[in-house]
């Protein structure tokens, strides 16, 4: 009996212990906050097709570009991968019955979903206007909307970060079956329990910025805000310190799922495990001493900036390692070009030009040209939309028999992958463009001559738009409709292909031993070794 | 936008307007040609393994590598070697940003939600605009009256912020006569979107003219002397008063000897900071007595201040 069917009722869900059905629940939560915030964005690259501020206000344009940032950013990438996907396959990757702490699993949905509804309630109650970054002293003293409902939001949701970080770290180093040494690891998991190192330690300062923030705006404690004594650098300096991490929360365990299904469709082995294990390891910890290349014109030391600035150029060197190593698995493969690589490849090229486009941003000489500009906005969409969210629905078609039992249609998922990608760079590399012209970002007009590139975007957002709406549509009829997977459709090698689609309640029949490392395929066809006998 | 017509801008290719505009855009397009050749060599990898090893495809796939620790040790230590170099050569340009030549002129620019206001030495003053020289080395020093703002010159390559409760400066020679966009880049408010305007060089004796056409405000200095009276500074700070306060003459630029045993170059920022914040850097061997002016004295009038003490030798 699959875990799906161990009981039909709204209760039966809304009380589940199961990694599995929580799995679930995130991912229903998180697809509506994410066609929120990008209802968001569709209607600010509406207005941006013209020069002129003709279809919003400027008040509800700064809204807009706020609460798309603040809902993508902790409403949807942040708690995509680690809580839809990690949720649901850490243990069944690593052999175990469950997560570590069922109920705590349970309880940080449940702070996720009442963060968001203080977030939905900010929103309802006229919006919030001081962007995502919440800079002092706009948001202390000068903002006039609903900036303490949208921190209590974010500040409540990072809890369910902890509580998922935590659940995982721990996880991974109890239950792993029998045989299953570290470096038998699936890099999926890898990716995983680094990220959730990061969401372990960088999440508490956000949840302290944040709560500053507040202690200044309601009660006028100088902390931020110089006019009662207080220094606007120090919450860049402590937001930067959780928000550069967060970049790492969202990309990471996009690289994770990139690393599973890359293997799979060249049936090859992962050129370079070891290297890539260290890589997560080396992104994880370097991603936590660049957070001052945001801050390069900010007003802080030149010296300061300078040993930012070469700490940033060395995060980047394990990302390369990364990309090469992607490439190198294809070497001598047998490739089929299935929905789930489409996707995984355009995210390794779309990375691949995020984080080339950020050594731009590491120069110092560079960024103070390029900062603030929308040659910003094209890179870190390339990262986290380009990257992470094409790794996200990458891995949400890869499992997807396993989650529900059924087949996606493979031609649609394909299209679907091709429209996202052609819509993405049509919406975003002419940004790259506007941004080395000098068009400022969060401009709800702007000087006529930017319009043609401002146009290809907008008309990009259209495309992306389909192509988001697609995966919606048949993955849904899938549910009903969808033909029945075997337990391992994609004769993959990792443990959870060697339980029933969809997975028992407690995974495995039988607790599995673990006889060797991830990724034994083969070009032969069924010669492949998977990790239990 | 609400906005005079540029011309500087109106083109595809960014003007390039300052001295420093020509060095960052020779290290934005080599380094656009370093990352443009690794894209393609990854895309093109990428590709070519893609059409070849297709399943199916009648080619050798024999003995696939899976650690070839040659080439994973080169493609970690060539990027590490290529990009100090990078950062090395960005960061030679960045500080030229932040040492100023010695014989830089001096523009206080002032944010204010949502417009610029510029204030030369010699009394002009003006609004969403600012006037420079060509070929003359200029430092601007940032202050704001509210929020954080960005001073941005794209055909400059120049930004920096304005943060509230400091100064911040940043310099720059501009060298072509032309009319460019001025914008602000950080998020302020409701009309970020506007809060700008043009840049304007002119040759030389152009500015001479432009500078005194019409100004019939004091000099800075000037304005801040008669400041320095009105406010009761010269009280205490005046050659020969009774009360112990540090002379004041020739302070700024040189090297002062603080209470807490530090040593601090009396900058702009000092200066600013011993008037609104005077317990923060008391002088070695003076008494904290001084007042805060904190809440009495607005940017301009600071400016006005900090300008007579310097011209104070």
């Amino acid at each position: 009996m699959s875990y799906l069917s161990e009981g039909y009722s709204l209760r039966s869900w809304l009380t589940t212990h199961d990694h599995k059905r929580i799995g679930v629940l995130y991912m229903v939560a998180i697809t509506a906050f994410f066609f929120l915030g990008g209802a968001a964005a569709a209607l600010m690259r509406l207005e941006l097709a013209t020069p002129a501020g003709d279809v919003v206000s400027a008040e509800t344009y700064n809204k807009l570009f706020t609460i798309h940032g603040v809902i993508m950013v902790w409403f949807f990438l942040i708690p995509s991968i680690p809580s839809v996907l990690g949720n649901f396959l850490v243990p069944l990757m690593i052999g175990a019955r469950d997560m570590a702490f069922p109920r705590l699993n349970l309880a940080s949905w449940y702070i996720y979903v009442l963060g968001g509804l203080f977030t939905v309630a900010a929103l309802v109650a006229g919006g919030v206007d001081t962007g995502w970054t919440f800079y002092t002293p706009y948001s202390t003293t000068f903002s006039d909307t609903n900036v303490i409902l949208v921190i209590v939001g974010v500040f409540v949701t990072g809890f369910s970060s902890i509580l998922t970080g935590l659940n995982i770290v721990v996880t991974v180093h109890k239950l792993r079956a029998p045989g299953l040494t570290w470096f038998r690891l699936p890099l999926f998991v890898w990716a995983n329990y680094a990220t959730s190192l990061i969401l372990l330690l960088a999440t508490p300062v956000l949840a302290m910025t944040l709560a500053l923030v507040a202690l200044e705006r309601l009660f006028h404690i100088g902390i931020f805000d110089p006019a009662l004594g207080g220094d606007p650098l120090l919450f860049q300096h402590l937001f930067w310190f959780y928000s550069h991490p967060a970049v790492y929360i969202m990309v990471l365990p996009a690289m994770g799922v990139a690393s599973e299904i890359i293997p799979c469709f060249a049936r090859r082995p992962v050129f370079g495990y070891r290297f890539m294990a260290y890589a997560i390891l080396g992104i994880a910890s370097l991603g936590f001493l660049v957070w001052g290349h945001h801050m390069f014109v900010s007003g802080q030391s030149m010296y300061a900036g300078i040993v930012f600035s070469m700490l940033s150029f060395l995060v980047a060197i394990p990302s390369a390692i990364k990309v090469f190593n992607w490439t190198a698995t294809l070497y001598k493969g047998s490739i089929v070009f299935g929905a789930p690589m489409l996707y995984a490849l355009g995210f390794v090229g779309l990375f691949t030009i995020g984080g080339l486009t950020g050594l731009f941003l590491a120069s110092l000489a560079l960024d103070v040209h390029l900062t603030d500009t929308y040659f910003v906005i094209a890179h870190f969409h390339y990262i986290m939309v380009g990257g992470s969210v094409m790794a996200y629905l990458g891995g949400i078609h890869f499992w997807w028999p396993k989650i529900c039992g059924r087949m996606y249609p493979e031609m649609l998922g394909r299209i679907a992958a091709l429209t996202i990608f052609f819509g993405f760079n049509l919406t975003f590399f002419p940004q790259y463009l506007l941004g080395w012209l000098g068009m400022p970002r969060r401009y709800h007009e702007y000087p006529p001559e930017f319009q043609l590139l401002n146009l290809f975007s907008s008309a990009g957002a259209a495309v992306l738009a389909v192509g988001y709406f697609l995966p919606l549509a048949y993955l849904g009829w899938s549910l009903f409709f969808g033909k029945t997977a075997s337990s391992n459709p994609w004769q993959a090698t990792g443990l959870e292909w060697q339980t029933a689609s969809p997975p028992p309640q407690h995974n495995f029949e039988q607790e599995p031993s673990v006889e060797r490392g991830p990724y034994q395929y083969s070009v032969r066809s069924n010669e492949y070794g998977s990790q239990v006998r | 936008m609400a906005q005079p017509a540029v011309s500087g801008t109106a083109q595809w290719l960014l003007a390039a307007a300052s001295d420093i505009a020509a060095r960052v855009d020779v290290l934005f397009f080599s380094l656009l040609a370093l990352t443009g050749a690794v894209a393609i060599a990854i895309f093109v990898l990428m590709i070519v393994f893609s059409v070849r090893y297709r399943a199916g495809s009648r080619v050798d796939r024999s003995n696939p590598p899976t650690n070839v620790r040659w080439l994973e040790l080169g493609w970690t230590f060539t990027p590490l070697a290529i990009f100090l170099g990078i950062f090395v050569w960005a960061a030679v340009v960045y500080a030229r940003f932040y040492t100023p030549a010695p014989d830089a002129m001096a523009i206080f620019i002032v944010g204010k939600q949502w417009m610029w206001k510029a204030e030369h030495a010699n009394g002009r003053r003006e609004i969403d605009e600012l006037h420079l020289p060509a070929g003359q080395p200029v430092r601007l020093i940032l202050s704001t009256e509210d929020v954080i703002h960005s001073f941005f010159v794209p055909a400059f390559r120049i930004k920096q912020d304005a943060v509230p409760g400091r100064y911040t400066s940043i310099s720059f020679t501009p060298t072509r006569e032309g009319e460019y966009w001025l914008h602000c880049a950080e998020y302020c408010g409701t009309d970020h979107a506007r809060m700008g305007g043009r840049v304007v060089v002119m040759a030389p004796a152009a500015f001479a003219q432009w500078l005194e056409r019409g100004n019939s405000n004091p000099s800075l200095a000037a304005r801040g002397f008669e400041l320095f009276r009105r406010n009761g500074c010269s009280g205490c700070h005046a050659a020969g008063s009774s009360v112990h306060a540090p002379d004041l003459a020739g302070v700024y630029g040189r090297v002062v000897h603080l209470a807490d045993g530090r040593s601090v170059v009396a900058d702009e920022g000092y200066l600013r900071d011993s008037i609104l914040l005077p317990k923060r850097d008391v002088v070695a061997g003076y008494q904290p007595i001084m007042p805060s002016f904190q809440g009495q004295l607005d940017e301009g009038e600071l400016a006005a201040l900090i300008s007579f003490l310097k011209e104070n030798k």
